[in-house]
């Protein structure tokens, strides 16, 4: 067993079931969506970022790409949300939750294929 | 530049992990932690606030509590903030510094900086492998010949040099193992404005290692190579590399050749040797019995060639197994070895030791048995110049200049290195006949010499003259454009036509297509050569004496003005 395996896989893993979590519910109800629940997607998908960093091969470069992509989606959402709760005041109309919501049902999207790469590495690893 | 780019964000990834994980805490404690606001209510930070307030933390540790003051309870878990994140912004920002300095990574940026600048050459090129004594002679020679070079050289000191020695150019170099072929694609081996390769590093392995890749990944590519054994040499020649050097032979080559046909030697310093510069006076070596201290590599090239040129010389050699046989056991820097050789009865001494020290001394020593001697030394070390200029020698051999000179017109006027191969077969009669014509002509100063090829590129005037049937001389080039009444200074060295190399060819042969010629002449000629080769106006000028008119209404006055007797008888 591989320690630096396990911690990449469970990154890999926390930030898609984070971001799962966070998009689960009701696209306009904000009851159902927690912005800690976000910022906690967000963070992991971070760390899962820079886990990726430095590795040449071309299955490390794509998941870099993934990981990116998710980051962009998460970041955006954030600051949509932030902008509406502080600057405009409609944090908490439906309209804006369903933009933070589907942004951050892009990341899942990107954080669905970064978790199938990983686990069609670990099935092609014939040890 | 991709591969410094992966290896910093590599490195980076624990400092990266470190700084947020240190914000996401302090983030997630902020907001969890309940204060108040500034009526006592209960409140709660926002991701936004505490972000910011995170933010400045760390790096500053200023601007107050906001947006209301804190309360205990959060005060207790900024101060702990504080120190996580300045730990972790001081934990990132050495990391980066200590990657700045790292071996490995200044080595892939300056290697993608070399990448960068042999892409940006627009100029054809060669490449050096190996700055060594002979090396670092050669670039700066080509650079002052306005010939672009890339450098790939295993010691950084001796890079170092490349970098101090502030040449007219910018000359790209790399400090690695030019035998390893993905270094030598780098310096541009696989671009086509490469023309050719220079293996000249101390390692025989090494070079012919660096001709067998250039010849495989570019097989028309031009490759110079240096060798010091016949093994090597023969090896190199048997996958066509273009040009062999062996140092020892060429340097032994030019000190029996210094001795017996001083012109010819000299010969190859004015011609090679940048224009306009003072030149040497003509020496004479007297006739008669030489004393050669020394019987290494040198040494025992050198007695070949003496034997070769028919030189009666005495051997001192201190190793008794190597010594030739009549030849004097000792060491030359002693008196008694140099008096059981008979300098007393001798014309002059080669002091040919690997050592400078030793040659210097040798020298000293013999002067004092027999102040008339003519003094001949080695000089191995560019370094020891000035030793050797204060020693007031009649000659001093550096291996590396010879070596250089070999190198030199084959990269810059190949036609110059056909004309001196031969020239080196010639007499002392012929060549000091021909430097004094270049003497006079040049006013004591070097030539320049230079190659004319007649075809479209080079000399569209005279091919389109020679194919309109015209009968063109070689005189006929060397008219000055201004006045053809008076010739240039200069003096055609060598005609070569479809292989058949002519020296000294007469003024009066009559050019054909696809000729190559060579020329030496006073500065600036070159120049004014270019008038007649490239403009059929002034090749008429030159060949007639008539002025063309140019423009358009000229022409028709000319015209007119030639036609008009015609019409009157």
């Amino acid at each position: 067993m591989n320690l630096e395996k396990v911690i990449f896989g469970f990154f890999i893993l926390l930030a898609m079931t984070l971001n799962f979590g966070f998009v689960l519910g009701d696209i306009e109800n904000p009851a159902h969506h927690h912005p800690y629940e976000l910022f906690a997607t967000l963070v992991v998908s971070l760390v899962a970022t820079v886990l990726k960093f430095g590795d040449r091969s071309h299955m490390g470069a794509v998941l870099l790409a993934t990981s990116l992509v998710a980051d962009l989606h998460l970041i955006a959402a954030a600051v949509v949300w932030g902008y509406a709760t502080h600057v405009t005041g409609t944090g908490h109309e439906p309209g804006t939750v369903a933009i933070v919501v589907s942004l951050a049902g892009g990341a899942l999207l990107a954080n669905l294929a970064s978790t199938t790469l990983l686990i069609i590495e670990t099935v092609n690893l014939r040890r | 530049m991709e591969q410094v780019l992966f290896l910093f964000l590599r490195r980076m990834r624990a400092p990266l992990l470190v700084l947020l994980l240190a914000f996401a805490i302090s983030i997630g404690g902020l907001v969890l932690i309940p204060g108040q606001d500034f009526d006592g209510n209960p409140w709660k930070m926002d991701f936004l606030h505490a972000f910011y307030f995170v933010s400045f933390m760390g790096s500053t540790i200023g601007f107050g509590e906001i947006p209301y003051p804190f309360t205990p309870a959060q005060r207790l878990w900024v101060t702990f903030c504080i120190f996580l994140t300045v730990i972790a912004w001081l934990y990132a920002i050495g990391k980066i510094i200590s990657l700045m300095q790292d071996q490995t990574f200044s080595r892939a940026v300056s290697e993608a900086r070399f990448i960068y600048k042999v892409r940006a050459i627009q100029s054809p090129f060669y490449i050096v492998c190996g700055y060594g004594e002979a090396g670092s002679l050669l670039v700066p020679a080509l650079a002052r010949r306005g010939v672009q070079t890339v450098v790939i050289e295993k010691n950084p000191d001796r890079l170092n040099e490349l970098v101090m020695a502030g040449l007219p150019m910018d000359i790209p170099s790399l400090c690695a193992d030019a035998s390893i072929p993905k270094h030598l694609v780098e310096a541009g081996l696989r671009r086509s404005l490469c023309r050719g390769v220079v293996a000249n590093t101390d390692d025989n392995a090494a070079n012919v290692k660096i001709a067998v890749v250039s010849k495989l990944l570019r097989p028309p590519l031009r490759v110079i190579c240096r060798a010091t054994t016949r093994e090597a040499a023969s090896n190199m020649a048997s996958f066509n590399t273009d040009y062999i050097i062996n140092p020892y032979e060429v340097f032994a080559e030019h000190m029996a050749m210094a001795l017996r046909r001083p012109s010819v030697h000299q010969l190859h310093a004015i011609l090679i040797s940048l224009a306009g510069r003072p030149l040497v006076p003509p020496v004479h070596p007297p006739e008669g019995k030489w004393v050669i201290c020394g019987y290494g590599r040198f040494g025992r090239a050198v007695h070949a060639a003496f034997e070769r040129e028919g030189l009666p010389m005495t051997v001192i050699e201190s190793d008794p197994e190597h010594a030739p046989p009549d030849s004097v056991i000792g060491s030359a820097t002693d008196p008694g070895p140099l008096e059981a050789a008979g300098i007393r009865g001798s014309v002059g001494i080669v002091a040919g030791t690997d050592c400078d020290a030793d040659n210097l001394s040798i020298v000293m020593t013999a002067r004092a048995l027999n102040p008339d001697l003519y003094q001949v030394a080695r000089q191995d070390w560019r370094g020891d110049t000035e030793v050797f200029k204060a020693a007031k020698l009649d000659l001093v051999m550096e291996a590396s200049r010879v070596t250089v000179w070999r190198m030199l017109p084959l990269i810059t006027t190949p036609l110059l290195s056909n004309f001196l191969r031969t020239a080196r077969t010639l007499d002392e009669d012929w060549a000091g006949k021909l430097i004094s014509n270049i003497r006079k002509i040049c006013h004591d100063r070097t030539p320049e010499t230079w190659a004319v090829r007649i075809d479209e590129e080079d000399a569209h005037a005279i091919n389109d003259g020679l194919l309109a049937g015209k009968q063109i001389t070689i005189q006929t080039l060397m008219r000055d454009a201004r006045d053809r009444d008076r010739l240039l200074r200069c003096i055609p060295l060598l005609l070569d036509r479809d292989g058949q190399q002519e020296l000294l060819p007469d003024p009066e042969t009559p050019l054909k297509v696809g000729d190559k010629l060579l020329f030496t002449g006073a500065e600036g000629c070159e120049r004014r050569m270019d008038w007649v080769l490239l403009s059929a106006k002034e090749l008429e000028y030159v060949e007639s004496g008539i002025e063309r008119p140019d423009g358009l209404i000229w022409r028709w006055l000319a015209s007119l003005y030639a036609t008009r007797p015609t019409l009157k008888s």
